[in-house]
């Protein structure tokens, strides 16, 4: 699915990450855990293809492809979603008008015909109970006005829409109540299938109780310093995140 | 194709797509303006003595008035000797049926997404269309005349309807208002004139369409539409120029007068050529419009989708005259490459409880000048006057400016004013968001920008909403590297 390679990427001439290898394979869930400006979101922006950030070095390989070679629109249409750790407002943008866009847009580039609008209400519909999202959101614009957890909610119903192969949740518990976080990690679970994977980025072990890693990689500094099963982010829930600078 | 598509199309394809120039013949005068070029036009329309005495006055009020200076806009000299002041299609004498119109005439319009063929219309649009200094046809008339509406173009109102000319001509925007109404009311040679009998509602939309084909001439058109007692009417116009290096100079009059109970729908999509990528070329839009709400609880809107013009310099405005009278301003400008445009509404509110309520969005790219210009009067005996203004810009790239100049002048202590201004850039953040959604740049500015603009496009009739939301995007193409 994601073969990652020596990664290196720097913003304004400061390299953040040093070298990432990672091996993500159909059906799997990693984490990926570490302190603050160790890189977590640095690396999603730059699978996702953000130009803020410069590739120095590395390979990135999605499905066989080489994603740093293509724009931004070509990695989502590949089947790569990120869920934004702070999702922006599109004032007077319809979430309906701006899904139906990206969905069609996708299509497009797999070279199907735009969806129905009877078939677009139906799938829109059926997604918005897969992710319990109100009706009242999906009416209003693009984030416009939504409180932290219905932003988050709505990312997870765009991941549904668009039936990704790799989701990259990008700190997706942050700012959740205990409710919204349950509902946020049962959307991604239901949406969970043998041919698709997801990156978790997370600071707390909490949310790790609902979405259950197979792997859990810790980020340090530009680098994974550690891979294991997932007790791995148990344990760093213990020892706390000073064990690790203490390691490195 | 759905809609989405071709916009899609349309955004990749064109620049100004309506820059072609037609081979059609035209009957010129010489160019230059003194008082015997006035002479020739009003002899030319065979205009009655008044006119020509109306004509005259303007002309000499205009002798002794001076360029205004005081809008943010860099204005080239401009040579008023150096321009033709009547250009008309040869053998142009109007036709009562379109087999005697030229085709290549019909065919420009036709071009243009404006077939004058009754039955290839849009159905519930009445169409007077205008070519350079003259009306070519004026569509639905006997459908429209049914109801006693009056829809045909100035020259044959003045000929037709002279009592109505008469009375309300100027009465609105006098041939002394300003330097540009001065000129227009010299030279003008045609234009639109529309009448509402009392109780009638308007069964369909009207419009004038302009185009201007010949090179160095100027376009001057007056629209007088009249709205009596309990009637309604919306009403569209639309314009277009060819492509050329040279700037071209438009001055138009359009005045309003809406009686009790009345109500009037003013839309505008301007798209005159804006000037090629380097600022050469494009048309000088210097445009007076105003709507007088005579009538108690009289009631005016205007709708404007502001796209085209090397320079804009227009403020739609209104005088709420009638108690409970109310005014509508809606305006979306767009400037890009080196257009500039200086733009906004004055609400001058004079009857008692009168409302006005102003809506701007400007947005600039490229290395563009926008600027919103607003006066908002309350006068002495205007008590429970109401007005809400709110004031956006949008700034793509750096290079460009938007500016906002609101003046308010408050004299009864009763009036209730509140002021909204905001100024924001499209967030690259933004742009990545639809990106990382499968959008492309361009399609998400587009979104971005139509979205911001909503609330002003929904104003518009639903056959042009579309038509302006293609536009806002052609116009911004390649504003973003």
């Amino acid at each position: 699915m994601l073969s990652i390679k020596n990664l290196k990427a720097e913003i304004d001439g400061k390299e953040i990450l040093k070298g990432i290898n990672l091996e993500v394979k159909p059906g799997e869930v990693h984490a990926i855990m570490g302190p603050n400006g160790s890189g977590k979101s640095t690396l999603s922006s730059v699978l996702a293809g953000n130009d803020r950030f410069t590739v120095t070095d590395g390979e990135v390989l999605f499905n066989g492809k080489n994603l740093l070679e293509m724009p931004a629109e070509d990695r989502s249409r590949e089947g790569l979603f990120l869920s934004f750790q702070y999702p922006v407002e599109i004032p007077g943008v319809s979430m309906v008008n701006f899904m139906k866009t990206a969905v069609n847009e996708k299509r497009k580039y797999l070279g199907q015909g735009p969806m129905s609008a009877g078939d677009f209400l139906k799938m829109l519909r059926d997604k918005k109970k897969v992710v319990e999202i109100d009706d009242r959101l999906t009416s209003r614009s693009v984030n416009e006005g939504f409180s932290g957890g219905e932003k988050k909610k709505n990312e997870i119903f765009q991941m549904a829409m668009l039936e990704p192969k790799l989701s990259i949740l990008d700190e997706t518990d942050s700012g959740l109540d205990i409710d919204a976080l349950r509902i946020v990690a049962n959307g991604v679970n239901k949406l969970k299938t043998e041919n698709t994977s997801s990156i978790v980025i997370t600071h707390y072990q909490r949310l790790l109780d609902y979405i259950v890693p197979d792997v859990v990689h810790i980020l340090y500094k530009g680098r994974i310093v550690k891979t294991g099963p997932k007790e791995l982010a148990l344990e760093l829930e213990e020892k706390g995140y000073d064990w690790i600078k203490e390691i490195n | 194709m759905s809609d989405q598509d071709k916009i899609l199309k349309d955004v990749t394809q064109s620049d100004y797509k309506y820059g072609f120039v037609s081979n059609i013949e035209s009957e010129t005068i010489p160019k230059g303006l003194n008082e015997d070029v006035i002479r020739l036009i009003s002899q030319k329309k065979n205009e009655p003595e008044w006119m020509l005495e109306f004509r005259l006055t303007a002309y000499s009020r205009w002798l002794e008035m001076e360029m205004p200076k005081w809008a943010h806009l860099k204005i080239p000299e401009i040579n008023y000797q150096d321009i033709i002041y009547y250009a008309v299609p040869k053998q142009m004498a109007k036709k009562e049926s379109l087999d005697e119109v030229d085709p290549e005439l019909l065919d420009t319009f036709n071009k243009l997404g404006i077939p004058l063929e009754e039955q290839k219309m849009l159905t519930g649009v009445a169409v007077d269309a205008v070519m350079d200094s003259v009306s070519v046809k004026t569509t639905f008339r006997e459908t429209l005349a049914e109801k006693g509406i009056i829809f045909c173009s100035f020259s044959e109102a003045v000929q037709e309807h002279p009592d109505l000319i008469k009375q309300y001509m100027g009465s609105v925007v006098s041939s002394a208002d300003n330097y540009f109404a001065a000129l227009n009311s010299a030279v003008f040679s045609d234009g639109s004139f529309c009448y509402i009998p009392k109780g009638v509602r308007c069964p369909m939309e009207l419009s004038t369409y302009f185009r201007i084909n010949a090179a160095n001439t100027g376009q001057f058109e007056r629209t007088l539409i009249i709205a009596d007692e309990e009637s309604y009417v919306s009403y569209l116009e639309g314009c277009t120029a060819p492509q050329r290096d040279e700037n071209q100079l438009h001055a138009a009059i359009v005045e309003i007068v809406i009686m009790d109970n009345a109500e009037v729908k003013y839309s505008t999509v301007q798209n005159w050529y804006p000037g090629d990528k380097n600022g050469k070329g494009g048309i000088y839009n210097f445009v007076t419009k105003r709507g007088l709400c005579k009538g108690v609880n009289s009631k005016l809107r205007w709708s404007q989708v502001e796209t085209g013009s090397a320079i804009t310099w227009k403020y739609p405005s209104t005088i709420l005259l009638g108690n409970d009278s109310s005014s509508e301003f809606y305006s979306v400008a767009v400037t890009n490459n080196y257009q500039q445009a200086d733009t906004g509404t004055k609400m001058i509110h004079i009857g008692k409880n009168t409302k006005s309520t102003i809506i701007s969005k400007g947005i600039s790219a490229g290395k563009s000048q926008n600027s919103y210009r607003g006066l908002v009067k309350i006068s002495k005996n205007a008590s429970g006057a109401r007005n809400f203004s709110q004031c956006d810009s949008l700034l793509l790239g750096d290079k460009c400016g938007a500016h906002t100049f609101p003046y308010v002048e408050c004299e009864n202590n009763s009036a209730i004013l509140e002021h909204e201004a905001t100024t924001s850039k499209i967030g690259e953040d933004q742009i990545f968001y639809c990106n990382q959604r499968g959008i492309s740049t361009e399609d998400a500015i587009g979104m971005i920008v139509n979205g911001y603009a909503k609330e002003v496009l929904n104003t518009l009739p639903m056959e042009f909403a579309v038509e302006a939301q293609k536009l806002l995007q052609i116009s911004l193409e390649g504003s973003v590297g």
